[in-house]
């Protein structure tokens, strides 16, 4: 019974901490998209707190209103009370996961990924060999001339003509190296978390930030162990494999002896940063979950720490930045990636009106709502295209997907591109800095 | 509950799409900003249009289903809690700015706009709409005007009342009323406009306003203010305003609200000083950097221990942290944070402070103090957990005993945030009995059938009056 699974998931302390004051509404992008009370976040924590109170019964209008939430956690840095929204939504969706009976399809394919996919990093790496071999073979090209495509929802087709090339290799194969030495005095060991589709999709820009991190001092360590995140998990309601997977994790860093922990995407790193909370009820992994917790830090802060301008190359071209969601609301980094971008010589940052709100990506968002992240999407290359950028710089995997599709969607190809920070950055320093 | 064909009846009005019941709507509008108080719908409306409220009006009207009408539910009096049941209109698809008029200086407004958007846009053209109410960034003008809004600008600016020229009402028998206009000067017949300003949705319902604008000062400067001694602030105050300076903001808060401020933000106060005020002058570059050199020797003469005079952005900005932090750092400390607005003629600040010190020690309660200095309607806040029945019925008796203060002073139970369902039962200790009877006369004369927001302005019995004797 979803009831008694909500009941027993829910903080109820925190449901309580909500004063229903509102001020989460004007930050919702589900709320200004719809106006509706319900699709709001004091909304959705009151219709919790209706369930757990036993005043409403949890049917399917209650479910897709938790569905639809982006989990964007922009609700979070405004509400006075310091209410953990993030923390309610995938208490709620654990709960709803434990109880849905998915058809037969929809059990195979979330066994799949969750299970046998994303905690594996060598069969992602394999499914990428496929991948790539797909855009490489001409298969890609038949299958788009023969217009097989378009069985598929607008949504993936979109996706599938954006996906970047994959790779088959892992980044340890790729750089030949578990250690990478810093470039002249060592100020730092930090270790690179390498993500699981952010290795596969955009191997280039874990490449680029170990490169980045040893120009700047750090030595780098590819923890060897490390998986998955956790977070597509942990935002699905697979909230214990989400925890065996930080397990992992912690033990993969752990024996690296590292004293940052370096994540390139807001997605992952949000979680990472979360690792205390999401293990609080593991007596035996507090400790090690806070060592962990406490040394993650996102690749923007550590490069913001000592930016050199005169080892980059003058860039003549206009930037603008959309922020990942996670990296803004979760590991409340705003200013270091615009910081960086200003400081670039020649280039001209202009600011995103609405920077700061979803862009509709939100993991599998735009898969599973292609409705209502279409609109985000479409209000928000509106935005971009005012911007006359020649530069859309985000970071996060996700992100920069849904950019690269709405860039597309919008017919904005010929006028720009959309980049993760580390490849602008990457591509703006001086080789003989190496 | 209300009929299926009812139900019928209003998705024909307002569209399938804007008229729900089902439960997880009905959960949706079952509450505001209140603490403590929810009560369902049987319906949710949201139309669109004066046309489409006349037509939901009528039929409720002929079936007699109460009507409470909303906006962003973000009010602390319970004033859009639908206790009768019946219909919640929500009017946040009427959410368009009609027209700003910088010949005559008005802007026309749909009742949905937010506060916020109204201000952007008029600041956008040089222009000022002074009211600004807490809850600004999700509160609607109709919600403003309903509940005769207030906030930090009342002392210099007024409130909502002194901007609201003209409105378009709906009455509870369907027809349509036209109230005021661009005119600074109407004396013809009773001032309906004034009248609707502050019914809290029980007269009429508000389909669209006139307000008047000024133009937008062109300088604002903040300052602090730090005192070991409440009556050292309070004197600060009376002697600003008796020096003739009138300053666009006068905040302050007590010691209480400066630990948990600072415990909070870490934002450098001292926890050991009495009070903080908060002084913020606009106008004319000359006349604020003037008034600001006076205000601070005000301050110095009265034994400030600190001042701080924001010369930057940056510095305002840091000086305004304070204020601005207040409600949330004090709502992080319990579960429940009950935030009411009892308020004395300004000379009693300091002696009303004091009173509700007392009070909330008596009461063995954690109740902290800030507000708008500047006009007396202060800001006491209990910070305590809706569960712990024996505390809240505490909490109760106190507030019960600084509404009685407040009046003693000459002052009154609500200043900004209204009477709804909360404090309806002491309206009476300040209006009087032939007070009362009068309102519900006016009430009678547009509402006959009690039908808009029954339930609230007017408790079934009033409370006794509680006598504390304080020596």
């Amino acid at each position: 019974m979803l009831k008694e699974a909500l009941q027993n998931k829910l903080d109820y302390e925190e449901l309580a901490n909500c004063m229903r004051c509102g001020f989460c509404q004007p930050a919702c992008p589900t709320f200004r998209e719809t106006g509706y009370e319900a699709a709001s976040p004091r909304g959705r924590i009151a219709l919790m707190k209706a369930v757990t109170d036993g005043v409403m019964e949890p049917d399917q209008d209650f479910v897709d209103q938790m569905n639809l939430c982006l989990g964007c956690r922009a609700c979070e840095p405004v509400c006075p009370a310091g209410v953990p929204y993030g923390q309610l939504i995938e208490q709620t969706r654990e709960a709803i996961e434990q109880v849905q009976e998915h058809p037969w399809y929809v059990r195979l394919v979330r066994k799949t990924a969750f299970t046998h996919l994303f905690p594996h990093q060598r069969r992602l790496n394999r499914l990428g060999g496929l991948l790539g071999f797909y855009q490489r073979s001409g298969l890609q090209t038949a299958v788009r001339k023969l217009g097989m495509m378009k069985i598929l929802p607008k949504q993936l087709q979109e996706m599938e003509a954006i996906m970047p090339d994959a790779s088959a290799k892992s980044l340890t194969d790729r750089l030949g190296a578990t250690v990478i030495p810093a470039v002249g005095e060592r100020k730092r060991r930090v270790g690179m978390f390498h993500g699981c589709i952010m290795d596969v999709l955009f191997q280039e820009t874990n490449v680029n930030t170990v490169r980045l991190l040893a120009e700047s001092g750090c030595e780098v360590v590819i923890a060897t162990g490390q998986v998955c995140c956790g977070a597509l998990h942990a935002h699905s309601g697979e909230r214990e494999t989400a925890k065996s997977l930080a397990r992992q994790n912690i033990a993969a860093f752990q024996k690296a002896e590292v004293d940052l922990i370096i994540s390139n995407a807001g997605g992952c790193g949000a979680l990472l940063q979360e690792y205390d909370h999401l293990l609080h009820d593991d007596p035996e992994w507090q400790e090690q979950a806070k060592w962990f917790a406490g040394r993650v830090k996102d690749i923007s802060e550590v490069l913001a720490m000592s930016v050199q301008p005169e080892a980059w190359n003058a860039l003549p071209q206009r930037v603008t930045y959309q922020s990942s969601c996670h990296l803004r609301n979760g590991m409340k980094v705003t200013k270091e990636p615009v910081n960086l971008l200003q400081a670039i010589p020649g280039a001209t940052y202009v600011p995103l009106k609405e920077g700061d709100r979803c862009c509709g990506s939100a993991g599998i968002y735009n898969l599973v709502q292609p409705e209502m992240s279409g609109s985000l999407l479409d209000e928000k290359m509106g935005h971009v295209a005012s911007t006359q950028a020649d530069i859309l710089v985000t970071s996060n995997p996700g992100c920069l997907l849904q950019m690269k599709a709405g860039i597309k969607r919008a017919g904005l190809e010929d006028r720009m591109e959309a980049v993760h920070l580390v490849d602008l950055l990457a591509r703006v320093q001086k080789k003989e800095a190496n | 509950m209300l009929s299926d064909a009812i139900v019928a009846e209003l998705r024909a009005i307002v569209g399938e799409k804007h008229c729900m019941d089902r439960q997880e709507a009905l959960v949706a509008y079952s509450y505001d900003a209140t603490p403590m108080q929810q009560a369902l719908p049987d319906v949710v409306v949201m139309p669109a249009s004066t046309a489409e409220v006349q037509k939901v009006m009528q039929l409720a009207s002929r079936h007699q289903i109460p009507i409470v009408t909303r906006g962003a539910g973000s009010n602390l009096c319970g004033g859009t809690i639908p206790v009768g049941g019946g219909i919640v209109m929500s009017l946040h698809r009427m959410n368009q700015i009609v027209e700003i008029d910088e010949q005559n200086l008005t802007i026309t407004v749909q009742p949905g706009v937010r506060t916020v958007d109204i201000h952007q846009a008029v600041e956008a053209k040089g222009l000022f709409y002074p009211p600004d109410p807490g809850s600004m960034v999700i509160s609607t003008i109709g919600g403003n005007i309903a509940l005769n809004s207030g906030g930090l600008r009342g002392l210099k600016y007024g409130t909502t009342k002194d901007y609201v020229l003209g409105l378009e009402a709906v009455l509870p028998n369907g027809e349509v009323i036209r109230t005021g206009g661009k005119l600074m000067k109407d004396v013809a017949g009773y001032d309906l406009t004034k009248l609707l300003v502050g019914s809290e949705g029980t007269l009429a319902i508000i389909t669209e306003a006139i307000l008047k604008l000024i133009p937008k000062p062109t300088t604002q400067r903040v300052m602090l203010a730090m005192y070991a001694d409440m009556e050292q602030a309070a004197r600060s105050v009376s002697d600003i305003i008796a020096n003739r300076i009138i300053p666009g903001t006068l905040e302050f808060l007590d010691q209480g609200t400066i630990r948990v401020v600072e415990d909070f933000k870490k934002i450098g106060l001292p926890t050991d000083v009495a009070a903080i005020l908060l002084i913020g002058q606009d106008g004319e570059a000359e006349i604020v950097d003037r008034d600001m050199e006076r205000i601070s020797a005000i301050c110095q003469k009265n034994q400030a221990v600190q001042i701080k005079v924001a010369n930057t952005d940056e510095e305002a900005d840091e000086v305004m942290t304070a204020r601005r932090s207040a409600l949330a750092a004090l709502s992080r400390m319990r579960p429940t944070t009950i935030l009411e607005d009892a308020t004395v003629p300004r000379a009693q600040i300091a002696p009303m402070v004091a009173a509700i010190q007392e009070i909330s020690d008596r009461f063995g309660l954690d109740i902290c103090t800030f507000g708008h200095a500047g006009d007396g309607n202060l800001h006491p806040t209990c910070m305590t957990d809706a569960r712990n029945h024996d505390e809240i019925e505490r909490v109760e008796q106190a507030f019960e005993e600084i509404f009685a203060a407040a009046i003693d002073l000459g002052g009154t139970i609500t200043g900004e945030h209204g009477v709804g369902i909360v404090k309806a039962p002491y309206l009476e200790w300040k209006v009087g009995a032939a007070g009362m009877e009068v309102m519900k006369g006016i009430k009678r004369a547009f509402d006959p059938h009690n039908l808009l927001n029954p339930g609230k302005m007017f408790a079934k019995e009033s409370r006794n009056r509680v006598v504390v004797n304080r020596a």
